[in-house]
């Protein structure tokens, strides 16, 4: 990883929300709130469809990986990857059914511990209709391989 | 703060006026985690890593165990927020990652109010927001920005 990677965009990813990936996600999290799994409760709290939860944009991230910014071109080796943050900034909810675009920029390289922990910044942007959704900035850190 | 804006499903609108700085939302404590939970993150969050869910992976990769996926706490912190209010409040939900929930763990989590902000009409609070292990342990930290509407509109059920 290093600071050449800095400005590295990825191509424009599309993905459907799907309603099946949203009932997995509220099934794994045991979420009792039934917006977010049964589309006639949903819409009976005013909302067009199934809800996306607030922290499902990241997993639009995963589902529709980028090939230009593909980890294996970052040096990101599952191994040693962990999550250091994520924030998020919301403009408009985000429902199952809806057509979305993606699109991510590394925005920051940096180490730390005198390079045994590697830093990457990735912004991630998701519009619909090209008006935009929310943004996602994660960091993620690697670090020097485990040793036992 | 009263029962009426403090409500656990969310059935009631918040008040701006009768929330007070370091007002604790209702917490949610979720797990202990299990394997058939990472397995089932695994699929609904897309994160396909199988340092979570192959424990021969995690040893080959230096630890003792699989662990858990940071978003899964995070998520559980969303679930948190939108039990209080209706999702569309949420303006900003940012955390780090402080250190590993470990499987079998618990995630507890919880809220407090560290400030209001009315300017332009809009009132707005900030939420320190944290899930710690049954031990004590945190493992994440961080705050949420939620926009509480002057008309009361309705909640998230």
């Amino acid at each position: 990883m290093n600071q050449e990677n800095i400005g590295r965009q990825s191509e424009p990813r599309q993905i459907l929300l799907e309603q099946g990936q949203l009932k997995l996600f509220a099934k794994a999290v045991q979420e009792t709130n039934p917006i977010y799994f049964d589309e006639s409760a949903a819409q009976a709290a005013g909302h067009r469809n199934i809800l996306a939860p607030p922290t499902f944009g990241s997993c639009l991230r995963l589902l529709a990986p980028s090939t230009k910014l593909s980890y294996e071109s970052l040096g990101i080796d599952y191994k040693r990857l962990l999550h250091a943050q994520e924030a998020y900034e919301y403009f408009q909810p985000m429902y199952a059914g809806d057509e979305l675009v993606l699109t991510a920029e590394v925005t920051d390289v940096y180490e730390k511990k005198g390079g045994a922990l590697q830093f990457i910044v990735i912004a991630t942007s998701i519009f619909r209709n090209e008006e935009l959704v929310q943004t996602i900035t994660g960091t993620l850190v690697m670090r020097q391989a485990v040793s036992r | 703060m009263s029962d009426q804006t403090m409500n656990e499903q969310g059935l009631a609108p918040l008040n701006f006026d009768s929330i007070d700085v370091g007002d604790k939302l209702p917490g949610l404590v979720f797990g202990p985690i299990s394997r058939h939970t990472l397995a089932l993150f695994c699929g609904g969050s897309g994160d396909h890593n199988p340092i979570h869910v192959d424990s021969d992976f995690a040893k080959e990769s230096g630890y003792d165990d699989v662990f858990v996926h940071g978003m899964l706490p995070m998520a559980i912190l969303g679930r948190l927020l939108t039990n209080w209010t209706r999702q569309e409040n949420i303006k900003t939900f940012a955390v780090r990652f402080m250190s590993i929930t470990q499987i079998r763990d618990e995630v507890n989590a919880s809220a407090i109010v560290k400030e209001k902000v009315s300017a332009g009409g809009e009132n707005r609070l900030i939420l320190d927001v944290e899930t710690h292990t049954q031990s004590g342990t945190k493992t994440l930290s961080g705050t949420a920005e939620i926009c509480v509407p002057d008309v009361l509109v309705e909640s998230n059920k």
